[in-house]
């Protein structure tokens, strides 16, 4: 199972469809890592609405993409975790502390905007 | 020998047939006895529970229309030796008296106190032939015993049940999930939280998170009098997978014990976002949110 990674603007959508296997998640780690650069990308959002398990192999490629992606250039959201898996993620110590987390994809685009406004307004000085 | 075990059995079933045969008669004879007199041992029971004090919440009246149906059930329960009956009887007594404060002693008494009227009244019917009267009781006294049992326990399964059913009502209420603006959720919680609450208000807070797509929470312990390490530990947990879900948890009204507390079992409280009071958070979680809130004068003068 593909992963598929939709390009939106300046950011990159992987929408998770179904359960993956460790493979998988490795793919779509690379692809991820790949494209960012390829497509100058400033954000990148992992959709795991459909996940309704996430195993500690899992949440480690999540906050390694994170970190991968960050040293690329751009930020990682990750939105629609489930709140039974949320709770069970805690509960098996798997807290992803250094990824942005975000509700759904309309957040996690939000989150993006503002983040990268940010960086907009700090490196070009006509908008001071 | 194994001719001998055959009609060693015989005479065995034989032996109980004939006691079997005699047992019921006897409790043909019991039940002719207790509906002859059923008016008189019905006032004598009615009289006793007045006596003991017994139901103090109801009326003579009631009292005496009571005991009449409880004594017909009896009397039916002996006769059949179902208790079906019986149970559905002392089911619906318990949800008719327990709201009117009727403890369970007095519903124990009472049908205690049959059972040594109905006895009393054997005795004295076969005062005269012991060997008769011990049959009598023999007879009697297990069908006796069966009916309170049944009783006393159905009334304590009722209790029970309301018991449960207000634990329940008392924890839906008792954690509230209130949306006061826009992806602003405010949970105060109020009275002890044990495991299973703390299990239910991460769930409710989960669920009102999703709901309202709230970005911040604001959760008020001021009501909460103390915490266990585990209740603790529960809710950095709580935070956290809140955070997983892309909302603010802060924390506040955390009274000087449980400060002590959290800090002396070592919960890990890093990530805890906390403010002193309700108001406090209120307006931390208005700032993350963006929103400034200033009397409606100054808002008005021009700047």
């Amino acid at each position: 199972m593909v992963v598929p990674i939709l390009k939106q603007g300046q950011y990159l959508i992987a929408s998770i469809q179904a359960a993956l296997t460790d493979a998988d998640l490795l793919k779509m780690r690379d692809a991820l890592v790949d494209q960012v650069g390829r497509f100058r990308s400033r954000g990148v959002i992992v959709d795991v609405t459909a996940l309704d398990v996430m195993d500690s192999f899992a949440a480690r490629t999540l906050s390694d993409i994170a970190n991968m992606i960050r040293l690329r250039g751009a930020e990682t959201v990750i939105v629609g975790i489930q709140p039974e898996v949320a709770f069970s993620m805690v509960q098996l110590g798997l807290k992803l502390e250094s990824v942005a987390t975000a509700l759904d994809l309309e957040e996690g685009l939000a989150f993006l905007d503002q983040k990268t406004r940010r960086i907009n307004r700090v490196s070009s000085p006509s908008t001071r | 020998m194994a001719a001998k075990k055959t009609q060693r059995q015989a005479v065995l079933s034989e032996l109980n047939r004939v006691t079997g045969e005699s047992t019921a008669s006897l409790l043909r004879e019991l039940l002719a006895h207790l509906r002859e007199n059923r008016t008189q041992l019905r006032e004598e029971w009615a009289r006793r529970i007045t006596e003991a004090q017994l139901l103090t919440a109801m009326t003579k009246e009631e009292i005496f229309a009571e005991a009449t149906s409880i004594y017909d059930n009896y009397v039916d329960v002996l006769e059949t030796g179902s208790v079906e009956a019986l149970q559905a009887y002392a089911r619906n007594l318990s949800e008719r008296i327990i709201p009117r404060g009727v403890e369970t002693h007095e519903v124990l008494g009472i049908v205690l106190l049959l059972r040594d009227v109905l006895a009393r009244s054997l005795f004295k019917k076969y005062q005269t032939d012991l060997g008769l009267l011990n049959r009598v009781l023999d007879a009697y006294e297990p069908a006796a015993n069966r009916i309170a049992n049944t009783v006393a326990v159905g009334f304590v399964q009722e209790r029970e049940r309301i018991i449960r059913e207000q634990q329940e009502a008392i924890r839906e209420l008792s954690t509230p999930v209130l949306p006061v603006r826009e992806r602003l959720l405010i949970l105060p919680i109020i009275g002890v939280i044990d495991p299973q609450r703390a299990r239910q208000l991460t769930e409710q807070l989960l669920r009102g998170i999703r709901t309202n797509r709230a970005k911040v929470v604001v959760m008020d312990i001021t009501g909460v009098p103390t915490i266990d390490s585990t209740v603790a530990n529960h809710l950095v947990q709580t935070v956290e997978s809140a955070r997983l879900l892309g909302a603010t948890v802060i924390v506040t009204g955390l009274s000087p014990e449980i400060a002590q507390t959290l800090v002396t079992v070592g919960v890990e409280l890093g990530k805890m976002n906390t403010v002193g009071d309700l108001r406090g958070g209120i307006e931390e979680a208005e700032r993350l949110l963006g929103y400034k809130v200033q009397p409606i004068g100054e808002a008005a003068q021009p700047a």
